[in-house]
């Protein structure tokens, strides 16, 4: 039996409530370090979400199938960003073989997702204890959090890149340009996601 | 990047390595690295404190052990092997912190094993400890890990002091109404908005002084 109310909850959380990037303080690097012009942006944004589904996946996997039955969680650290960076490290492969142009948009982003707080983050989470249900997700939750922990973050993302376009037109005092006038964007955008956080409805 | 002096023979070079790592290449406002635990951390300074040892600790550890088998590792898989290392120390940090200190566990939350993918400790890997000697890249991850701790102090102790008009849990200034907004996210934001501003204009101002 599939709990759907459950898993739109989990969507509009992930996405809207805890989103990752203004709630959560997840994946700030390539947050304020791509965020310069729109299609990088967007780029970044897609291969985000792709590692992170694949990431829940594979961790979830990892976790359930052989570090719980064999009673070495504690490893759980350890194992989980080698999956990470094995895994980047396959799909930059693969994607270099069978889909040149999908490598061409997002080639250059990968390598800096192994680093990515947000993945290591999407699996813990995963794997930890929740608000929804006080124990693990189950591998479908798993899954629907780490394609909309992702959504999140692109929507964050991608929300970014079009302010500090505008940003740079700017007329600015010289302290604030570059990066702190981007972190008081960035702080404007929680305050407005803030008001999320009434969207209580599943609890 | 950062780059301390070659020589540590003098004081005054001992010294120097000290200013460079807290205040000319700070990690956090200068270098802008290890940002997401920076702002996740900061709404108390308890929480700052402990952010800022246990990375302190995990850097040098992993700093030693880098630059002990820096010969050894072939280039390829150096990334991966630091990463590894650093994961163990990280988690001797995480097992240790839930035996020991079970609610500062709980309130850092999923940030302590998130300290493997903090990027100031590959940095300093890459950057440092896998060129130098042992004993330098073991200061070089002291004066770093400090200077990321006192980041974290200051940021925590300005958002406590508004957000709850606490420090350290005590009451502060009698009569100030707290803005809670600065013990949530976007007082993080806003907090080191202005003080990465404030260190920039002091910055430009010195340089500006010398020249």
């Amino acid at each position: 039996m599939i709990d759907v109310a459950g898993l739109i909850g989990i969507v509009i959380s992930a996405i809207l409530i805890q989103n990752f990037v203004l709630a959560r303080f997840l994946g700030l690097c390539p947050f304020f370090g791509v965020s310069k012009r729109l299609s990088s942006a967007v780029g970044m944004g897609m291969a985000v979400v792709f590692v992170m589904t694949i990431a829940s996946i594979f961790t979830w996997g990892m976790n359930t199938f052989v570090l719980i039955p064999n009673d070495v969680g504690y490893l759980q650290t350890i194992v989980f960003i080698l999956v990470i960076a094995g895994l980047v490290q396959l799909v930059e492969m693969a994607l270099q073989k069978f889909s040149p142009a999908l490598y061409e948009a997002l080639g250059i982003y990968l390598p800096l997702i192994t680093t990515n707080c947000a993945v290591l983050g999407v699996a813990l989470i995963n794997t930890g204890i929740n608000q929804f249900t006080n124990k693990g997700f189950t591998f479908l939750e798993a899954l629907v959090n780490g394609v909309a922990s992702g959504i999140g973050f692109t929507l964050a993302l991608v929300l970014m890149a079009g302010i500090r376009e505008k940003l740079e037109l700017a007329h600015l005092p010289k302290a604030l340009q570059g990066l702190p006038v981007a972190f008081v964007s960035a702080g404007l955008m929680a305050l407005a996601f803030l008001g999320f956080s009434g969207l209580n409805f599943f609890r | 990047m950062a780059h301390a002096p070659a020589t540590l023979e003098s004081s005054s070079a001992a010294g120097a390595v000290f200013t460079e790592g807290l205040w000319k290449q700070n990690p956090v406002f200068v270098q802008v690295l290890g940002m997401c635990p920076t702002l996740a951390v900061t709404n108390s300074v308890r929480n700052a404190v402990a952010m800022g040892a246990a990375t302190l600790f995990v850097l040098v550890c992993s700093n030693v052990l880098i630059s002990l088998v820096r010969k050894l590792v072939p280039k390829q898989v150096r990334i991966a092997t630091y990463i590894l290392i650093i994961a163990t120390f990280v988690t001797i940090v995480q097992l240790t912190m839930k035996a020991y200190l079970p609610s500062l566990d709980r309130s850092l939350g999923i940030f302590v094993p998130l300290i493997v993918v903090n990027c100031i400790i590959l940095a300093r890997a890459e950057a440092y400890a896998s060129k130098n000697k042992v004993i330098r890249s073991a200061i070089d991850g002291l004066v770093m890990g400090l200077g990321f701790t006192l980041a974290l102090c200051l940021l925590s102790v300005i958002r406590e002091l508004l957000g709850s008009n606490k420090i350290l849990g005590l009451n502060a200034v009698p009569g100030f109404k707290p803005m809670t907004v600065f013990i949530l996210a976007p007082g993080g934001f806003f907090t080191i908005a202005f003080v990465m501003a404030a260190v920039t204009t002091i910055r430009n101002r010195k340089g500006t002084r010398k020249a």
